[in-house]
């Protein structure tokens, strides 16, 4: 069973991949939005990215009130 | 032209409909590949029986204030007709605010009814607002069957499906309380009677009809004014089809426009620019001859379209870039933020009109909107049938505030006479933007008069409402401004906000300040952070209740400081 440190692992490099940002720059409570530099239809593009690599379906709504990597992996999560 | 006269509210427009326009498929509600639901005129006023009669069992009446907190979705629409047909007010509310938000703007309208998706209710009754609920009646919809639903009723479990009691308004009745903003200050509840609304209908439909067989993709929020028009009473009154999708992501929307065939669609800036990005790599990708056939074809069309759109000799013309469109779109609305002319005349040369519009919630959703006779990627277009604009204290080059009188226009601000006074003076709304009509009787747009900025996705932010983040900082006084409402910058685009820091003693702030500011900041949403503050050394003016003049501040920062002074955070 996956952890949610390593939930929030592979967030982090698939968004330093993604975005193209080093994986050092960011950290699980950093603010996604200012530390990538996307608006929120980038960041649903994200969400997509994030549900072909979990094989999991995350309504846009998850994305409600969440703008940090952390917050993101515990909703994805609890989807797994 | 279409004509609504024998009409005198929406509940009694949208009755009609639904009787007269029975076996046309009026809502089809997708998310992702898969169809949630698809109702004809007449499944759908047999959907809302169940609610309506809920409502008024539960006390609603004539001029009762129901809230709906959904994304698009097809219980939004059927709630909605529920609360119109029993004499309501509606009050649609924003579902991206924080629960604390949403629950201030539902005591703020004193809404004695919430409609809700099940998601955004466990937000609320996990918020620590929660005990300030003011609806009695709380419907929610989708819940899980194990959820707790804190007292609220389930949607689905409404099941009253006997013919229900109609309830008439009068045209100058309140028929919405729409919210252009106040969130966290000073709540701007725009209040639409309607008369805004049934003339909004007749305008819009005049130069953009809808008929059985059109298909209307809703992709903005119904909550806002816009989609509520454009997105409802107009296809609904016009028997057309309205398709919702459950998702925002360009991806889908791109496979429901082919899928659907859609006719006409509304996006931000944003979505527009997402769509373009797609379509320039995919012409990029083209091999070189093709890519040769094709911008032939594309500067063709733009010779043969100069004058005014030609539908069908475009799609000849571009078959397969109209194809991935659903071969029947019409147009496309943009509005709600400033939008690229270079991407407007993209889209155009693709034989794919875009008429980009303006408007704002007071004035009932669109003051102005590109004809396409012919189109200009400059302006946002002439003003609507039945709609004057003027231009007041305009400059030499002919640059002043917009101000627009028409039967669209609001009646005031619900519970604020004073703010309803300053925004509509002697019939004239007054939109705080920066604009000059053209010759041809164009407006185009230069930016902003009002203390106020809009994202790229069309969200006004107030920097009122921000302040509150910023309260009991060890300063003397603090403040947020729009940096273009400080120095006058005639932009559309960049627009910022800046905290006004007067310290306490001499020109610093120390270390611990800035890190205060920066930690109470990162948790404000990113359309909503200050970008930098600023050093202010005199004591802000203030009226004798000491409330900020802001306009006497800006005045004076601007005359003493340079928008270099802010320092970035």
């Amino acid at each position: 069973m996956t952890t949610l440190d390593q939930t929030t692992e592979e967030i982090l490099e698939l968004a330093a991949a993604h975005f193209r940002v080093p994986r050092a720059e960011l950290n699980p409570g950093d603010d996604f939005f200012t530390k990538l530099g996307i608006n929120s239809l980038q960041a649903l593009d994200l969400l997509t990215r994030l549900e072909q690599h979990f094989q999991i379906e995350l309504p846009d709504y998850e994305l409600q009130g969440v703008s940090d990597f952390r917050t993101l992996a515990e909703r994805i999560q609890s989807r797994l | 032209m279409l004509d609504l006269s024998q009409y005198n509210c929406l509940g009694e427009a949208l009755r009609a409909a639904l009787d007269r326009w029975d076996d046309q498929v009026c809502l089809i509600e997708a998310d992702r590949e898969r169809e949630n639901v698809r109702l004809t005129y007449r499944q759908f006023k047999q959907a809302a029986r169940p609610v309506i009669n809920t409502l008024q069992g539960a006390g609603f009446q004539s001029g009762s204030r129901a809230a709906i907190l959904m994304t698009n979705q097809s219980k939004w629409l059927i709630s909605a007709y529920a609360i119109l047909f029993s004499g309501g007010v509606l009050v649609p509310l924003d579902y991206k605010l924080s629960p604390a938000e949403q629950l201030a703007l539902l005591a703020h309208a004193k809404a004695q009814v919430l409609v809700v998706e099940y998601h955004l209710w466990r937000a609320i009754i996990q918020s620590p607002e929660f005990g300030s609920l003011v609806a009695r009646t709380v419907l929610v919809t989708e819940a899980p069957a194990s959820a707790d639903l804190a007292g609220a009723t389930r949607w689905e479990e409404c099941r009253d499906s006997r013919e229900p009691r109609f309830i008439a308004r009068k045209r100058n009745d309140p028929a919405a309380i729409v919210y252009s903003s106040g969130t966290m200050g000073r709540p701007k509840g725009c209040v639409l009677t309607h008369e805004n609304y049934l003339e909004q209908c007749i305008a819009l439909t005049s130069l953009y009809p809808f008929w059985p067989g059109v298909r209307y993709l809703s992709i903005l929020p119904t909550n806002h004014a816009i989609d509520f028009m454009v997105g409802f009473v107009g296809p609904f009154v016009c028997g057309a089809t309205v398709v919702h999708l459950r998702t925002l992501r360009p991806e889908y929307i791109r496979d429901a426009l082919a899928r659907y065939k859609i006719t006409y669609l509304t996006v931000v800036p944003a979505i527009l620019k997402a769509l373009e990005q797609n379509l320039r790599k995919r012409f990029a990708d083209l091999p070189p001859s093709r890519l040769r056939v094709l911008n032939g074809l594309i500067g063709l069309n733009r010779a043969l379209t100069r004058g005014r759109p030609r539908v069908r000799i475009s799609r000849t013309l571009l078959k397969q870039v109209h194809a991935a469109f659903g071969g029947q779109l019409r147009a496309l609305f943009v509005g709600g933020a400033f939008t690229e002319p270079s991407t407007l005349q993209f889209f155009y040369d693709l034989g794919i009109p875009v008429a980009n519009a303006y408007g704002c919630t007071e004035a009932g959703t669109a003051i102005t909107v590109n004809d396409l006779k012919p189109f200009r990627a400059d302006t946002v277009g002439k003003p609507l049938p039945g709609a004057e604009i003027k231009i007041l204290d305009a400059g030499q080059d002919g640059v002043g505030e917009v101000a627009v009188r028409s039967k669209t226009v609001m009646s005031e601000y619900l519970d604020d006479p004073e703010l309803t006074a300053e925004t509509i003076v002697d019939g004239w709304l007054r939109t705080g933007d920066l604009g000059r009509i053209d010759k041809a009787g164009h407006l185009q747009l230069f930016g902003r008069v009002k203390n106020m900025i809009v994202t790229e996705e069309g969200k006004n932010v107030y920097p009122e409402e921000i302040e509150a983040a910023f309260e009991g900082l060890p300063v003397k006084e603090a403040c947020v401004f729009a940096a273009n409402y400080v120095w006058h910058e005639r932009k559309m685009t960049g627009e910022q906000l800046v905290l006004v820091i007067h310290p306490e003693q001499g020109g610093r702030i120390s270390e611990e300040v800035v890190a205060q500011i920066s930690s109470r900041n990162r948790p404000l949403l990113n359309y909503k952070r200050v970008g930098g503050y600023l050093i202010w050394e005199q004591d802000f003016p203030r009226t004798a209740s000491l409330k900020i003049k802001r306009m006497e501040l800006a005045a004076q920062i601007r005359e003493k400081l340079g928008r270099e002074r802010v320092v970035p955070l």
